[in-house]
């Protein structure tokens, strides 16, 4: 990836599912290092968003570009379809993603989880994956938990796995969509907290969040999402404590 | 009760036991080479696929058994083109057309059972395969695949205990296994009750054996659903 290029660029990015239209048009982009909140009420697209930018959702018109790569779309049925899936079964395999509901694999142990993808995806050595899991293991506090089942482990223990499972891919680029949201709140800030460490180490981060807290302290800039658009845009000063735009200012007021 | 009886008849009916595994592990191996394609074609999503295998599926399961082997054993040879074909001398066997309707009847309900297996692998799981890169195929293999068949064992081993008892009908068109040679038996001694009672008792075996090897299959395949050792006050590793 040549610095000079954005680590992610969406251009008049579309998404409609039937007769509603989630996403109206977005123009958006990271750079490399880049950590972006994405706010926004439920059903403003956010979601949508993310999932577009590793083709979980296709969008209906516009333009994806990961590191430059701009992903080859044709048009299908309802919009568009990839046209070359090895290219985004490639361009996937750089991006980690941590879903609200953890998805990890319920028939492997946390350490078979982190190792999948590694092994069976990206072809590395087994021996070197197994050292690089059980340091990432050990990097977000659930090394003791490697032979455990998904099932065994609490909300948080849980999504920590998730979060290492994406790191053992060693993503240029890693989305999060809503992660904490499915948690107790007491369980909220261990997640949190692998979160602003991967921050600090300079990873190129886009985060759904309802979590206002790590939007204003952690993140260099926030998009605020509303009925499909970008609404409001800027580092989180701008946002949070300048002159605020009505809709994002009653987001606020709502949350 | 006439032990001597009993255990002479329980000598009568053995020597039928291997024809009875042969059919039915026979027709339990062919039936899962036809179920999968069929679980396969159901999620397709193509309209004529899916269309082909429900109508299987609804003809095998809706009817009689014994009269798809009625069919096939006694129906087929009255079509002369079917006499003079190629495959006569396999028609023409009843060991062939016991296999043939138990084949195709298992495959019937062994597709239900693996399409039922593949659709309750969490979609969320299946995302989270594709997003790490995972081509269909590999996640197929890697993640659909094995929790399926964690899901469909418990039914799967249902089907096989049914296959098991379902060969007795394959002693109706002369095969001579464990009901067949029983049935033998009592044409000669007119003793039903005794020579019955051993063949069930066959089958009570075989199919305890059966049970017995499910559940080490499924204890060996679900180590997710044991308590974990950590979990149990007292364990030891």
């Amino acid at each position: 990836m040549s610095s000079t290029e954005p680590a992610v660029s969406l251009k008049g990015l579309r998404k409609r599912f039937g007769a509603l239209e989630v996403l109206k048009g977005i123009d958006f982009s990271a750079r490399e290092g880049e950590v972006v909140s994405i706010l926004g009420s439920s059903g403003s697209g956010k979601s949508t968003m993310l999932r577009c930018i590793n083709m979980l959702e296709t969008p209906s018109a516009g333009e994806v570009a990961i590191g430059g790569e701009t992903i080859r779309l044709v048009p299908s049925r309802d919009g568009l379809k990839p046209a070359d899936r090895t290219q985004v079964d490639r361009l996937r395999s750089s991006i980690g993603m941590v879903f609200q509901s953890f998805n990890l694999w319920s028939h492997m142990t946390v350490i078979e989880n982190v190792m999948e993808a590694p092994i069976h995806v990206q072809k590395r050595p087994r021996p070197e994956c197994i050292a690089e899991a059980e340091a990432i293991l050990d990097k977000v506090g659930i090394a003791d938990k490697r032979n455990h089942y998904p099932a065994h482990l609490s909300g948080g223990q849980q999504q920590r796995a998730a979060i290492a499972r994406a790191l053992a891919q060693r993503p240029k680029l890693m989305l999060f969509d809503e992660p904490t949201s499915a948690l107790d709140p007491e369980l909220v800030g261990e997640v949190l907290r692998v979160m602003r460490a991967l921050a600090e180490e300079g990873r190129t981060m886009l985060v759904v969040t309802h979590e206002m807290g790590f939007a204003r302290d952690v993140s260099n800039r926030v998009v605020f999402l509303d009925k499909g658009v970008i609404e409001a845009e800027g580092t989180p000063a701008e946002l949070f404590d300048g002159p605020r735009s009505d809709r994002f200012h009653q987001f606020l007021a709502n949350t | 009760m006439d032990l001597n009886f009993l255990y002479e008849a329980l000598l009568t009916i053995i020597p039928g036991i291997p024809l009875t595994l042969k059919l039915a592990g026979s027709s339990v191996g062919l039936g899962l080479f036809i179920a999968l394609p069929l679980a396969l074609m159901r999620l397709s999503g193509v309209a004529a696929l899916d269309w082909i295998a429900r109508a299987y599926t609804f003809v095998f399961r809706s009817t009689p058994l014994l009269v798809q082997i009625f069919i096939i054993y006694y129906g087929l040879g009255q079509f002369r083109e079917i006499r003079s074909s190629l495959l006569w001398p396999i028609l023409r066997d009843p060991y062939w057309c016991a296999i043939i309707a138990l084949t195709l009847n298992t495959a019937a309900y062994a597709s239900e059972i693996i399409r039922g297996g593949l659709t309750s692998v969490a979609a969320g799981q299946i995302e989270a395969a594709r997003a790490v890169g995972m081509n269909r195929l590999t996640a197929f293999r890697r993640i659909i695949v094995p929790q399926a068949v964690r899901q469909a064992l418990p039914a799967y081993g249902n089907e096989l205990i049914l296959m098991v008892k379902a060969t007795s009908l394959a002693s109706i068109i002369t095969m001579l296994e464990v009901t067949g040679l029983a049935a033998k038996m009592i044409s000669e001694t007119y003793r039903a009750i005794e020579v019955f009672i051993v063949a069930g008792s066959v089958y009570l075996v075989i199919n305890f054996v059966l049970t017995r090897l499910l559940k080490l299959a499924e204890a060996h395949l679900n180590p997710h659903t044991r308590p974990h050792l950590d979990a149990v006050p007292g364990a030891t590793r």
